[in-house]
C-alpha cells in the first residue's frame, strides 16, 4: 500500500461535552478524490477543521498525519505551507482588492516575483475569471466570489486540496464548470471535498465517507454509497 | 500589465514636482516654520504607512516619536557627536515596538485592544517621564528633568565633524531629505511582496493565514518600521525645539497625529503628510490667539471627519475626480476582456 | 496599628477611586461594546457642574448628587444622538469620535471656566486616627461606591430594565426578541453611563480638584480596569479588577511612590490582557452579570 496523503488516526474532537468527531480513523491516497457527506452536525465540518488546524488538537485526542508528518498542533498557516490549499465555508477573499491582486498573493507565497504575474493570468484563463479579472472581489456575485476562491487554490499549485462547501450559493452551469474545475486540480492533487449537496456529489461521481454523529458510517463509491439502506436512513431521512 | 491598481503607484513627475518646491523653498522664504511642518509630516507618514496600508492603528504612535526624541537628547548629551544618538533615535523605538508588537500580535488580540494597549504605552511613558524630576533620575549625564525634560543638548552636526553644528536652513533641508526619504521607502515597501501581503492583512487576515503567510511576523515588522520613522521624526524634533519634555507622550500629541493622518486620508501616503502640513500650520496660528482653544477645533475637525468623510480629505478627493477616468478605462478592460473571450490565446485549449 | 488602619483605608480608598470612575465606561462598554474615549470628559464635566451649581449658591450635596449626573446625563444623550449612533458597528470609528469629542469638550470647558486649576470645598471634614490626620471624606467616597454597585446588582438582578440589559449585554438580538427597540437600548445605556460618569465627578470633586484636562487622569485606570475586566460580566468584572489595581497600585505607592505606583498598574494590565484576551470575567465569571 502506498503512503497516505492524509491519514488520521483515532481522531477525536470535544466541545465541551458534546464530542463532535469521534475517534475517526481516515485515509486519502495519492491523487484520489474524496468528498465527506453527512447531515448536519455529523461533524463533517469539525473534521475538516481539525485537517486545516481551524482548531487546534488536544492533546492525546489521536493524530493527523499528513505525508506521514504529524501535523497535529500546527497552525493553519504552517499546514498550507507544506503545500495544502484550503476552501473554507464561508467564502474568505480580500473583498477591497481586485481578482488578480486575490489571486496574485496566492500565487507569491509559492512562486518567485517574476512569475507571479503569468500564474495570475494561466488561473484567470482556467477559471474563466477573464471578464472580472480586474474587478474589486466585493463587488461581486456570491457564485463568482466561490470561483475566485477555487482560483486562490489553484494559484497556490498545491499537492492537497480541502475545499469546504465548494458548490454553496453556485447553480447552474457554474456547477457543471466547478466539477470539471475540481476533476482538473484533481490531475495534479489529492483531492477533500466537504458539501452535503447530493446532486453536486454525485455528479463528481467518486469515493465518498459519510459521516454521521461525528464517526465514519461507511466508505465507498458514490452509487453504492447512495444505494445503501442505512445512509438513506440517516441522511435522506433527516433531511425531510 | 498592472496587476496591482489598489495599492497606489509611485508617480515620479508628482513627486518631482513636490520635492523641487520643499527643496527650492528656503531659497525664497522663512524656514523655521516650515521645518516643523516637515517633521510632523514624516511623523504622520509613519502612522499613515502602518495605519492605511496594513490596517493597524496605534493609538499611542506618539511613544515611538517622543522616545526618539528622548533617546537622542539623552543620547547626544552623553556622547557630543550626533551621528550614533540620531541612528538610536530610530533602533531604540524600533526594537521597543517589536517588543510590544510581538506580544500583541503574536498573543492575537483585536483591533480594539490594540488600540487600548498602545495607548496604555504611551500614557506610561507620559507619567513615568513626568515624575523624573531630580538628580536621583539621570542616564550618564543626562538629567531627565521631569516635567520640565531635558533642554540645550547639542543639535545635530555633520558626521564626524561635533563643531559643525546643523540649524536653521541646514537643519530644514536635513527634515527634508528625512521626508522625501522616508517617503521613497515607503513606496519601496509598498511596491514589493511585503506591501502587497499587507494590504492583503488589511482587507482578510485568516486569508493570509489560510494562504501561508505568517500575520503576526508581517504586523511587528510593520510596527516597529513604522516607529523608526517616527523615532526619527521625534529626534528631529527635539532639534527643532532643543528642549524635549514629557508632553511628547500626552495623550494631546497622541490624538493631533491620528487627526492630521484620519484627515488627510488613509490608504495613501501623500494624504497624511498633506493632513499633517496644513492642521500643523493651523495649530501653530490657533496658538497665537488665546480666545478659542485649540483643543475645541481639533476635537471638532475629527468629530466631523469621522462621521463625514471616514476615509480622509485625499482619497475623497481622488474618488472625486477618478471617476471619470475610472469609468474610461473599465470601459476599456471590458473591450480587452471581451475580445480575449472571441479569440482565446494560442497554444491553450479553450 | 494605626498605620496598618491608614494603608488598609487608603487602598480601600483607591480601589472604591477606581470602581467610581470606571462604572459608567463599564456600563457603556458592557452593554454596547462602544470604548468611549470621552468618559475622562464626562467625569470632568460632573466635577464642573458640581462647582457651577454651587458657585451658583446651590446646595453642594444637591449639586453633586442630583444634578451633576443629570446634566451629565442629558450631555450623553446629546451626543449618542448626534454622534454615537451613526457609528454603531464600527469601533474603531467609534473611538475616534469620542476622542475628538473629548477634545471638544475640554476645549468648551476651558472657554467657560479658563484653564486655570479650581477646587470644591470639602463638606466633610477629617478626622485623627492615632497620629495621622485623615479625610472624612475619604470614607463617603468608599461608602458611596459600595452603595453604588449594590444598586446597580439591585437594578440589573431585579428590575425588568435589568433583565433588558443582561440580554442586551449576551446579544443585541435578546433585546430585540423581548420586543426593544436595540437603538433605544442603546441610546438609553449611553445616557445612564454618561449621569455615572457624571455622579463620579461631582463626588470626587471636593478631592480632585478641577482642570479642563483632569478627565485624562482618569482614563487610563478606568480604561484599564473595564478593559481587564472584559465586557462578559460589567459588574463582577469590572469590581474584580478595580480591587486588583486598586491593592496593587496603592501598595506599591506606599513602598516606592505614587509614580510607579501607576507605573506598575498599567503595566500589569497590559501583561493581563496577554494573558486573558477577554478579560477577567471572560475567565472567571462566564455565567454572572
Amino acid at each position: 500500500m502506498s503512503e497516505a496523503v492524509v491519514e488520521t488516526i483515532e481522531l477525536t474532537k470535544r466541545f465541551g461535552g458534546v464530542t463532535a468527531v469521534d475517534r475517526v480513523n481516515f485515509r486519502l491516497g495519492e491523487r484520489e478524490l474524496r468528498c465527506l457527506i453527512g447531515p448536519n452536525g455529523a461533524g463533517k465540518s469539525t473534521f475538516f477543521k481539525c485537517l486545516t488546524g481551524q482548531y487546534p488538537l488536544d492533546h492525546g485526542s489521536g493524530r493527523i498525519l499528513i505525508r506521514g508528518n504529524d501535523v497535529g498542533g500546527l497552525r493553519p498557516h504552517h499546514i498550507v505551507r507544506m503545500g495544502v490549499g484550503i476552501k473554507t465555508q464561508v467564502p474568505s477573499v480580500m473583498n477591497g482588492l481586485t481578482v488578480m491582486e486575490n489571486l496574485w498573493l496566492a500565487a507569491r507565497r509559492t512562486h518567485g516575483w517574476d512569475r507571479c504575474g503569468s500564474e495570475v493570468q494561466r488561473v484567470v484563463d482556467e477559471v474563466g475569471l477573464g471578464d472580472i479579472a480586474r474587478r474589486t472581489v466585493g463587488e461581486l456575485a456570491h457564485g463568482q466570489r466561490q470561483m475566485v476562491e477555487i482560483g486562490i487554490v489553484l494559484a497556490q499549485e498545491p499537492w492537497l486540496v480541502l475545499l469546504d462547501e465548494p458548490a454553496a450559493g453556485i447553480t447552474g452551469a457554474e456547477v457543471e464548470r466547478l466539477v470539471s474545475l475540481i476533476r482538473q486540480i484533481n490531475q495534479t492533487a489529492s483531492v477533500i471535498v466537504v458539501d452535503h449537496d447530493m446532486e453536486f456529489v454525485r455528479m463528481l461521481g467518486t469515493d465518498i465517507t459519510v459521516f454521521y454523529q461525528g464517526a465514519v458510517l461507511m466508505e465507498g463509491h458514490v452509487d453504492e454509497v447512495l444505494a445503501d439502506a442505512r445512509v438513506r436512513e440517516v441522511y435522506i431521512g433527516n433531511r425531510a | 500589465m498592472k496587476i496591482w491598481p489598489s495599492i497606489g503607484q509611485m508617480r515620479w513627475g508628482w513627486f518631482l514636482l513636490g520635492a523641487a518646491v520643499i527643496l527650492l523653498w528656503p531659497v525664497f522664504f522663512d524656514t523655521h516654520t516650515p521645518t516643523i511642518l516637515l517633521v510632523w509630516a514624516l511623523f504622520a507618514l509613519s502612522l499613515g504607512l502602518m495605519w492605511g496600508y496594513a490596517g493597524l492603528l496605534s493609538f499611542g504612535h506618539t511613544a515611538y516619536f517622543g522616545l526618539g526624541a528622548y533617546v537622542y537628547a539623552i543620547a547626544v548629551v552623553n556622547i557630543g557627536e550626533s551621528t550614533v544618538p540620531l541612528l538610536l533615535a530610530m533602533l531604540v523605538p524600533a526594537i521597543v515596538a517589536a517588543i510590544i508588537g510581538a506580544m500583541m500580535f503574536y498573543g492575537r488580540i483585536s483591533d480594539v485592544y490594540m488600540g487600548v494597549i498602545t495607548l496604555v504605552v504611551s500614557l506610561i511613558l507620559f507619567k513615568f517621564m513626568s515624575a523624573t524630576a531630580g538628580d536621583k533620575y539621570a542616564i550618564g549625564d543626562a538629567r531627565l528633568g521631569g516635567f520640565n525634560g531635558i533642554p540645550g543638548f547639542p543639535v545635530l552636526n555633520v558626521p564626524g565633524l561635533p563643531d559643525v553644528s546643523l540649524f536653521g536652513v541646514p537643519m530644514y533641508y536635513v527634515a527634508a531629505v528625512a521626508l522625501l526619504g522616508c517617503y521613497l521607502i515607503s513606496r519601496w515597501l509598498l511596491a514589493r511582496s511585503f506591501g502587497r501581503v499587507l494590504v492583503g492583512i488589511r482587507e482578510n487576515e485568516a486569508r493570509c493565514e489560510l494562504l501561508g503567510y505568517s500575520v503576526p511576523a508581517y504586523k511587528t515588522a510593520i510596527f516597529s518600521i513604522s516607529a523608526a520613522m517616527a523615532g526619527l521624526a521625534g529626534c528631529l524634533f527635539a532639534n527643532w525645539a532643543e528642549i524635549v519634555t514629557p508632553s511628547v507622550f500626552s495623550l494631546r500629541s497622541a490624538a493631533e497625529v491620528i487627526i492630521w493622518v484620519i484627515v488627510g486620508g488613509l490608504g495613501t501616503l501623500v494624504g497624511p503628510i498633506l493632513g499633517a502640513m496644513v492642521l500643523g500650520m493651523l495649530k501653530l496660528l490657533l496658538s497665537e490667539q488665546t480666545v478659542i482653544d485649540n483643543s475645541l477645533i481639533l476635537g471638532f475637525i475629527l468629530v466631523v471627519v469621522v462621521l463625514a468623510i471616514p476615509r480622509g480629505v485625499v482619497p475623497a478627493l481622488q474618488g472625486w475626480f477618478g471617476k471619470r477616468t475610472r469609468i474610461r478605462t473599465q470601459r476599456a478592460v471590458h473591450v480587452r476582456a471581451r475580445r480575449r473571450v472571441a479569440a482565446p490565446a494560442p497554444g491553450r485549449t479553450p | 496599628m494605626d498605620y496598618a488602619a491608614v494603608v488598609i483605608l487608603e487602598i480601600l480608598y483607591m480601589i472604591s477611586f477606581i470602581a467610581l470612575v470606571s462604572a459608567g465606561l463599564a456600563v457603556v462598554f458592557g452593554m454596547m461594546r462602544v470604548i468611549n474615549l470621552a468618559h475622562g470628559e464626562f467625569v470632568m464635566l460632573g466635577g464642573y457642574t458640581t462647582l457651577a451649581c454651587q458657585r451658583a449658591g446651590i446646595d453642594l450635596w444637591f449639586s453633586m448628587l442630583i444634578l451633576a449626573p443629570l446634566v451629565v446625563g442629558l450631555v450623553g444623550l446629546i451626543v449618542e444622538r448626534l454622534v454615537i449612533r451613526f457609528l454603531y458597528g464600527r469601533m474603531i470609528d467609534t473611538m475616534l469620535a469620542t476622542w475628538g469629542l473629548s477634545l471638544l469638550l475640554i476645549g468648551i470647558v476651558t472657554l467657560i471656566f479658563g484653564s486655570s486649576a479650581v477646587n470644591v470645598p470639602t463638606p466633610i471634614p477629617g478626622y485623627q486616627l492615632g497620629a495621622y490626620q485623615m479625610g472624612g471624606y475619604n470614607l463617603f467616597i468608599i461608602g458611596v461606591t459600595v452603595a453604588l454597585y449594590i444598586g446597580m446588582w439591585l437594578v440589573l438582578r431585579y428590575t425588568r430594565l435589568g433583565l433588558i440589559a443582561r440580554g442586551a449585554m449576551q446579544n443585541a438580538d435578546i433585546a430585540a426578541s423581548l420586543g426593544y427597540n436595540p437603538r433605544t437600548v442603546y441610546m438609553v445605556t449611553f445616557t445612564i453611563g454618561a449621569a455615572l460618569s457624571g455622579f463620579a465627578g461631582g463626588v470626587l470633586a471636593p478631592l480632585t480638584g478641577l482642570l479642563p484636562a483632569s478627565g485624562g487622569g482618569y482614563i487610563a485606570q478606568s480604561f484599564i480596569a473595564v478593559i481587564t475586566g472584559g465586557a462578559g460580566a460589567v459588574i463582577s468584572g469590572t469590581l474584580a479588577s478595580s480591587v486588583l489595581f486598586g491593592a496593587i497600585s496603592q501598595i506599591v505607592s506606599f513602598a516606592s511612590g505614587p509614580v510607579l505606583g501607576d507605573i506598575v498598574m498599567l503595566g500589569l494590565a497590559i501583561v493581563l490582557l496577554r494573558l486573558m484576551p477577554t478579560g477577567i470575567s471572560g475567565r472567571f465569571f462566564r455565567n454572572s452579570q
